[in-house]
């Protein structure tokens, strides 16, 4: 029985396979990478079966189209995606998010877009067959680590499925309304007393533009200038997932998964574990607005968060 | 030691060991990351999932459905820290061609500083350095100090794309950038040379703390036929 795999007949703008991420490498300078909205990726493998930390693949934009070649496979796709299934004899179903399919030898994914957000997720029952790197499936574009030699997928690539044709292909499904928010919450960062009390005020209350550079690493904005008035360059430390930076132009920059592991901007604010899907799915020309938070309401948030994506794990049959 | 703890959002300690840079301070903070790495290593903390060192800072990250900032703060506050004696420095030299299409910036420094671009090269050449630490990109060295009259800020707003090698200046630190990234570092030359190496597990990165690295310039012609 030949291996089960997908032929990329079109990679789509950035197609790599991402899981939980890679810890303990900071200190070497390689980031965490992994599934940019860590609820989505785990809302997928649990309609395929998976364990929740299983390899799935991540894209953006407009995803790859797909053909399954040998075996037949249970699939889920999670996030605010378009996309259709073209059986081998050409009928096209419109697909859904957050329900299991089943796809035959020879039928496509076509993955058009994503909707009101950037990221969306394939998983198939079982995983993919793949090798881990330090520890994690997660392709690291920026240091070429993880499977593909850490590069992102092109035409024509394989990607190799672990263990098709399962005998009992359950179609499951979760009521999930994905839905998005332009209000970032925020804890004070390490020098946000270098800046001025206008810059602080404008910070809290005027809208930032998500412009065209955003990417797995960061989200640069573009707002009112937010003044300095102690030094615009720190001593190069350590950067967590979340951390708004802002550089001498005076536009703040916040860090991805795949983000420099440190930086030499001051850090005005850090957004919230809680927020940190949500930022993820920004789309350039969004527009957002930052609120502080205290650590402890920070923590009750992420609390809120952390069970409400319990109960829809729980809620999936 | 360490000067006072904060919360680095609401998944990180930050540990400050002062505003100063100097290899001592820089010693501490390598005491505490090695004592840490140690305890993390034997399992005798939870939820820990990295630890970044530089200059003067150690970031501690955690993994909040394990842990809090308090859990992670009393641990740090309770160790007992012992000066880490083991030396690994090596020597390390690096070779540079510091031609214009390398040398990005140095036509912008000469009017920076004022100074002729073999001024700048002599002083950046005729030095050992010290490496602080590695980080932003995957074994990217942080080395110091500077001689004074060849430092400068970094640029306005970093540029999208630097060049894989490159190796940069800013205040009194140069590093190298071991991949293609985003980076605002004032740009002097171009290192052919293999700085970060996956396949080697244990020890990836080619310059660590506590090591001492010299440059040497090449010919373009040495740079194009590199061979390691």
């Amino acid at each position: 029985m030949n291996k089960s795999y997908f032929e990329v007949l079109r990679a789509g703008v950035n197609t790599t396979i991402q899981d939980k991420g890679r810890n303990h490498l900071y200190h070497v300078g390689i980031a965490i990478s992994g599934a940019i909205d860590q609820r989505n990726f785990a809302l997928s493998n649990k309609l395929v079966e998976n364990q929740l930390n299983e390899a799935v693949v991540e894209f953006a934009y407009q995803g790859p189209l797909l053909k399954l070649k040998n075996g037949k496979i249970n699939f889920a796709i999670s996030g605010d995606i378009f996309f259709k299934i073209i059986r081998k004899n050409l009928e096209v179903e419109e697909g859904e998010c957050y329900k299991g399919y089943i796809l035959e030898e020879e039928d496509q994914i076509d993955i058009i877009s994503t909707k009101n957000s950037t990221y969306g997720y394939l998983a198939v029952n079982g995983g993919y067959d793949l090798k881990k790197a330090w520890g994690s499936y997660s392709i690291n574009t920026k240091a070429n680590i993880g499977p593909n030699e850490g590069k992102k997928y092109s035409l024509n690539d394989k990607i190799f499925i672990k263990k098709p044709n399962i005998k009992n292909l359950n179609k499951k499904n979760i009521n999930y309304n994905y839905s998005t928010d332009n209000i970032i919450r925020i804890i004070k960062g390490t020098n946000f007393d270098y800046f001025s009390k206008e810059a602080i005020d404008k910070f809290f209350s005027e809208d930032f533009l998500v412009t065209n550079l955003v990417d797995r690493m960061g989200i640069r904005l573009k707002g009112p200038k937010l003044e300095n008035i102690v030094n615009t360059n720190i001593k190069s430390e350590g950067l967590v997932r979340g951390v708004i930076q802002v550089p001498a132009d005076g536009n703040p920059i916040i860090m991805l998964s795949d983000h420099g592991t440190v930086g030499g901007y001051p850090k005005i604010g850090v957004v919230i574990a809680a927020d940190l899907d949500i930022i993820g799915q920004l789309t350039p020309g969004t527009k957002i607005n930052f609120k502080e938070v205290s650590l402890e309401e920070a923590q009750n948030i992420f609390k809120a968060y952390t069970d409400e994506t319990n109960k829809y794990l729980n809620e999936c049959n | 030691m360490i000067k006072n703890i904060s919360n680095l959002g609401d998944t990180a300690v930050y540990c400050n060991f002062g505003s100063e840079v100097n290899e001592s301070i820089n010693a501490n903070v390598i005491d505490y990351f090695n004592h840490l790495s140690k305890l993390i290593k034997e399992k005798k903390v939870e939820g820990i999932t990295n630890l970044t060192p530089s200059y003067n800072k150690l970031i501690i990250s955690f993994d909040l459905t394990i842990t809090n900032y308090k859990t992670i703060k009393n641990l740090i506050e309770g160790l007992t820290i012992h000066r880490d004696i083991k030396n690994n420095n090596q020597k390390i030299k690096i070779p540079v061609c510091c031609d214009d299409e390398y040398g990005l910036d140095l036509i912008r420094l000469t009017k920076k500083l004022s100074i002729n671009k073999n001024q700048i090269l002599e002083l950046y050449f005729n030095k050992e350095y010290f490496c602080y630490m590695t980080g932003f990109i995957a074994g990217m060295p942080f080395l110091g100090d500077l001689n004074k009259n060849i430092r400068c800020e970094r640029l306005e707003t970093p540029r999208v794309k630097m060049p894989k090698g490159s190796i940069g200046i800013t205040e009194q630190f140069a590093n190298i950038y071991t991949f293609e990234s985003p980076g605002g570092w004032n740009i002097i030359g171009n290192t052919p040379k293999k700085i970060f190496d996956d396949k080697n597990l244990d020890q990836p990165a080619l310059i660590n703390p506590g090591d001492k690295v010299s440059f040497y310039q090449i010919t373009k012609e040495e740079y194009l036929n590199w061979n390691e």
